[in-house]
């Protein structure tokens, strides 16, 4: 038998784990974060916000905080030069609330300062005198709905209804299952809090902007019309980013930087601190989510209905994208032929409520798998089971009408997931770490029951409904150097990584230089939506290759061949049907290339009035099963294991998707059973790390991952997103164990102890 | 905010005597570090001692440097981030977690070096669960501590098997 072993791909090329260029600059701390910027006669400014949920303010008096020492300067609406509004869909959400309007969330920035000393910030903001009329807050979705609540917004408070109709509306199971859910607000935590440095020009006309973001052309377009400033004038730089998970997409600091450095002429640093931050960003929608499946009577699915409501909070944000995510994703991965849906964004004197990892699709599959367990016990049927039998496949039509024709490996995820082995039970002398209350030593081992429980899902990767959210990268070959230039957001997901992989790759060379991350090329579109490595990686690939291209015509030119059969093989150029071979970088050493592509993904449709329409690009599918401990007498839980089968795609760099699995699995682990922000009334209650729990190194579980490798056809690279899969089906798989272990219902997430003992 | 109130003193970090000007004498440790000694390693994440990304070690203790009032730091031997890799290379404990994949957006990282290096000087041979609880007061949001788990069990094994680069003396 002959055995053929295909060559090693070359160190950091795609498919191997190539180091991150921003690598040691981050282990020795001297990675420069927005929070790290420094400039030479620098101010510090801070943001002054209302206290209340709602409320007119009647008047604003500064003129104590102005006696301060090292107050530079006081900004409040009065000083907004451009449009006192901001918004990524629609601009409803003012730089400052001005005297004799509304205050619509508790946290809305109403005054700025910027002074010599952190502490000098903070004694001008309690200095500043601000009245108000305060009003009982509009709080329940519901009352927005049926029109009961006073109008909080001219812009009215509902943000966005749409409905799905398709199928049959009128056929029925032979079962019936149905549950209302409900979903928590959870925030991202991103640990780099909001920072900016703003620098002006000289002539005052202009400005610079260090910004850690999510998408600096969108940041740009937003600011330069607060400030009345053409595009050109404002001029974005990444600084470095510290996690983002959706809550850098909006506007935060980046106006009020602006304008403080503006006035004074200097430097400014804004910098949050943690409390700071939870009013600064927006958050995890919290959905109320109605849910029923008609099913025949061995378990496949006939019909689904659903209500979905979203509490967007008191400002747009991405509401209306949120609610089309979540309600064009209520099958799941399942086959459904007749759906009845009718989902509503809101407004209220709540927090806003925008991208989070998962984008809508976490509240919708936590509804649909608690059902899916619903069914298969109605049916009978093991919760594995059903799911494999309504697993969609390609070529399957979406509840819109929308043909998937991504691959989708719905039932090999599944079968992948179920083959790891589960851990071992839980041993009579297991440390008091490893079972649930852990150093609390409070669980009675003896009370411990062990649950199983699964999750699926499927996810919409890139932008929907039309939008053309492309992404431009410039390559350059001069003096033999190759360089690579983009917008892109590197928020930690590694793809300035990926960009050097595909560079090595395309061209044959190892050294990669990457241009600043800043608005002095084309917009990359935003970091979210799974979409930069398809989109960027995209882009960055089209860039290579029109470069590779030119080298390959400039050496069949002058060596007399045919630039068709010339090829990059490894480092090299090669005449497939010749002898000519010679190194990449001795052929470039003299050459001046520079190349700028755009990528595009395929247009998408609007949904019409039944919610029908080709709205999404491409999916994504993974499963999860997770095993629990749980002591039903004090609640506590203990996640011992998430196996996981994700669709990738191709796997571009094996260590990256697994720390993108094994990070977005902490993260809907948190939402299972820790993390919500709880507001009562209006306000945030939790705003820190001592009241808002994130799963530390102990409630981490063990992971094991399996990646589903199926070249994605439509996609550049022949790879999908893998961001936002992890964490969207592990919550419900959580939640789903915990149901085995205790027969309970658990509507709700995150699941609090008192929701399992009492 | 001018220094009124506040003499000059000076710390003592990574083995050198750094004079701290201007400071206000309310400022913490970790802000003194980076907005007056240059030193932005240590990272402020909450504020409060729950995250420890600003995590140092003062006379062998790892703490939280949000905690501490720069000024009563007098005397005490602080080691940053900064001051663990042998003549600026990469300590072991650095290379272990770019290699290990421990590395994300990076915020957290230099807390959980500096606390790494504190855990395997104190205990060379940790269970994972010993691991883990020594961790446990550091928030890392990206990567689900796996491949940072992964990263310290390496470091770990080869300091036992003898190929160890001794941090201790790189930062002297």
């Amino acid at each position: 038998m002959s055995v053929s072993v295909a060559a090693p791909p070359r160190a950091g090329t795609l498919g191997t784990n190539a180091s991150r260029p921003d690598g040691i600059a981050k282990v020795q701390g001297g990675f420069a974060f927005s929070s790290d910027m420094w400039a030479e006669n620098m101010l510090w400014g801070a943001t002054l916000r209302s206290p209340h949920p709602f409320a007119r303010i009647v008047s604003i008096d500064v003129s104590a905080a102005w006696k301060i020492n090292g107050v530079e300067t006081i900004v409040t609406a009065d000083d907004v030069p451009g449009v006192n509004a901001y918004g990524l869909i629609v601009q409803d959400q003012p730089v400052f609330a001005r005297v004799g309007d509304l205050v619509r969330y508790s946290g809305e920035p109403i005054a700025a300062v910027a002074a010599d000393h952190p502490e000098t910030c903070k004694r001008a903001l309690e200095a500043i005198k601000v009245e108000y009329e305060v009003f009982d807050p509009v709080v329940d979705p519901e009352e927005c709905i049926a029109g009961r609540a006073p109008e909080i917004h001219p812009h009215g408070n509902v943000f966005r209804h749409q409905r799905i109709v398709t199928g049959d509306p009128s056929v029925t199971g032979d079962v019936v299952v149905e549950g209302d859910y409900e979903i928590g607000m959870q925030d991202q935590a991103f640990l780099g809090l909001e920072a900016a440095l703003a620098i002006p020009d000289s002539g005052g006309d202009g400005v610079e902007l260090y910004i850690a973001t999510q998408w600096l052309h969108e940041d740009r377009k937003q600011i330069a019309a607060c400030l009345g400033l053409p595009e050109d004038k404002v001029r974005l730089v990444l600084g470095g980013v510290g996690g983002a998970f959706g809550a850098r997409e909006d506007i935060s600091l980046q106006v009020h930087t602006c304008l403080l450095a503006l006035r004074t002429g200097r430097p400014v640093r804004i910098a949050y601190g943690r409390e700071e931050s939870f009013y600064g960003h927006v958050h995890r929608h919290p959905a109320r989510i109605w849910m029923r499946h008609h099913a025949t009577r061995d378990g496949r699915i006939v019909k689904i209905e659903s209500r979905m409501v979203f509490d967007g909070g008191a400002y747009c944000s991405t509401s209306p994208a949120v609610l089309i995510n979540g309600i064009t994703h209520t099958q799941g991965p399942y086959k459904c032929d007749n759906a009845v849906v009718d989902g509503f964004a809101v407004r209220t004197n709540n927090p806003p409520c925008g991208a989070m990892r998962g984008f809508g699709v976490v509240q919708a599959c936590y509804a649909h798998e608690s059902q899916m367990d619903k069914l298969a016990a109605a049916c009978g049927v093991d919760p594995v089971e059903i799911r494999l039998l309504n697993a969609m496949e390609t070529g399957d039509k979406l509840i819109t009408g929308q043909v998937v024709d991504s691959v989708a490996p719905v039932e090999e995820c599944i079968r992948a997931t179920a083959a790891i082995p589960l851990p071992p039970d839980l041993p009579s002398d297991a440390d008091f770490r490893d079972i649930p209350g852990g150093s609390g030593r409070t669980a009675d081992r003896s009370h411990i029951r062990r649950g199983i429980g699964w999750g699926v899902s499927i996810k919409n990767l890139m932008y929907s409904e039309g939008f053309d959210d492309y992404s431009t990268a410039r390559c350059r070959i001069s003096n033999g150097v190759v360089s690579i230039k983009f917008a892109t957001a590197e928020v930690g997901q590694g793809f300035v990584m990926l960009a050097q992989q595909i560079a090595r790759t395309v061209l044959g060379v190892d050294e990669v230089l990457l241009d600043t991350i800043d608005t002095q090329v084309g917009s990359a579109g935003s970091t979210s939506a799974s979409r930069q490595t398809w989109m960027s990686g995209g882009a960055v690939n089209a860039a290579c290759v029109a470069v590779r291209d030119k080298v390959l015509a400039h050496v069949a030119q002058y060596n007399d061949l045919d630039a068709e059969n010339l090829v990059v093989d490894g480092t090299e150029i090669v005449d497939i049907r010749g002898t000519f071979r010679k190194p990449v970088a001795e052929v470039i050493r003299h050459l001046e290339v520079d190349e700028t592509a755009e990528y595009h993904h395929p247009p998408t449709e609007d949904l019409d009035e039944n919610g029908q329409g080709n709205c999404h690009v491409a999916f994504a599918f993974v499963a999860h099963r997770a095993v629990v401990d749980v002591d039903p007498e004090l609640g506590l839980v203990k996640v011992v294991q998430v196996a996981t089968a994700q669709d990738v795609g191709r796997v571009l760099n094996p260590l990256s998707c697994v720390g993108q699995v094994e990070g977005g699995i902490a993260q809907g682990l948190g939402l299972a059973v820790m993390e919500e922000i709880v507001v009562t009334n209006g306000k945030v209650r939790n705003p820190s790390f001592t009241d808002y729990l994130l799963p530390t190194f102990l409630d981490a579980p063990d992971v094991e991952a399996v990646f589903i490798e199926e070249f994605e056809p439509k996609s550049p690279l022949g790879a999908k997103g893998v961001g936002e899969p992890p964490c969207i089906s592990v919550t419900p798989a959580i939640a789903n164990a915990i149901r085995n272990a205790t027969g309970r219902e658990l509507p709700r997430v995150p699941i609090r102890p008192y929701d399992v003992c009492l | 905010m001018t220094a009124i109130g506040s003499e000059i003193y000076s710390l003592n970090v990574n083995g050198r005597e750094l004079p701290v000007r201007d400071s206000w004498i309310g400022e913490s440790l970790l802000f003194v570090l980076r907005e007056r000694l240059g030193l932005p390693g240590a990272k402020g994440a909450c504020e409060q001692g729950e995250c420890g990304s600003c995590t140092v070690i003062i006379d062998d203790k790892a703490v939280c440097s949000c905690l501490v009032l720069a000024a009563s730091a007098q005397g005490a031997a602080i080691r940053t981030v900064e001051g663990l890799g042998p003549d600026g290379r990469l300590s072991d404990v650095q290379q272990s977690f770019l290699d290990a994949g421990g590395v994300q957006c990076g915020f957290c990282t230099p807390g959980f070096i500096v606390a790494v290096h504190h855990l395997l000087d104190g205990n060379p041979d940790p269970s994972d669960l010993e691991i883990k609880e020594a961790l446990s007061g550091n928030i890392c949001r990206c990567t689900g501590y796996g491949r940072i788990l992964d990263a310290v069990k390496q470091v770990a094994v080869s300091r036992r098997s003898g190929s160890r680069g001794d941090s201790k003396e790189g930062a002297r």
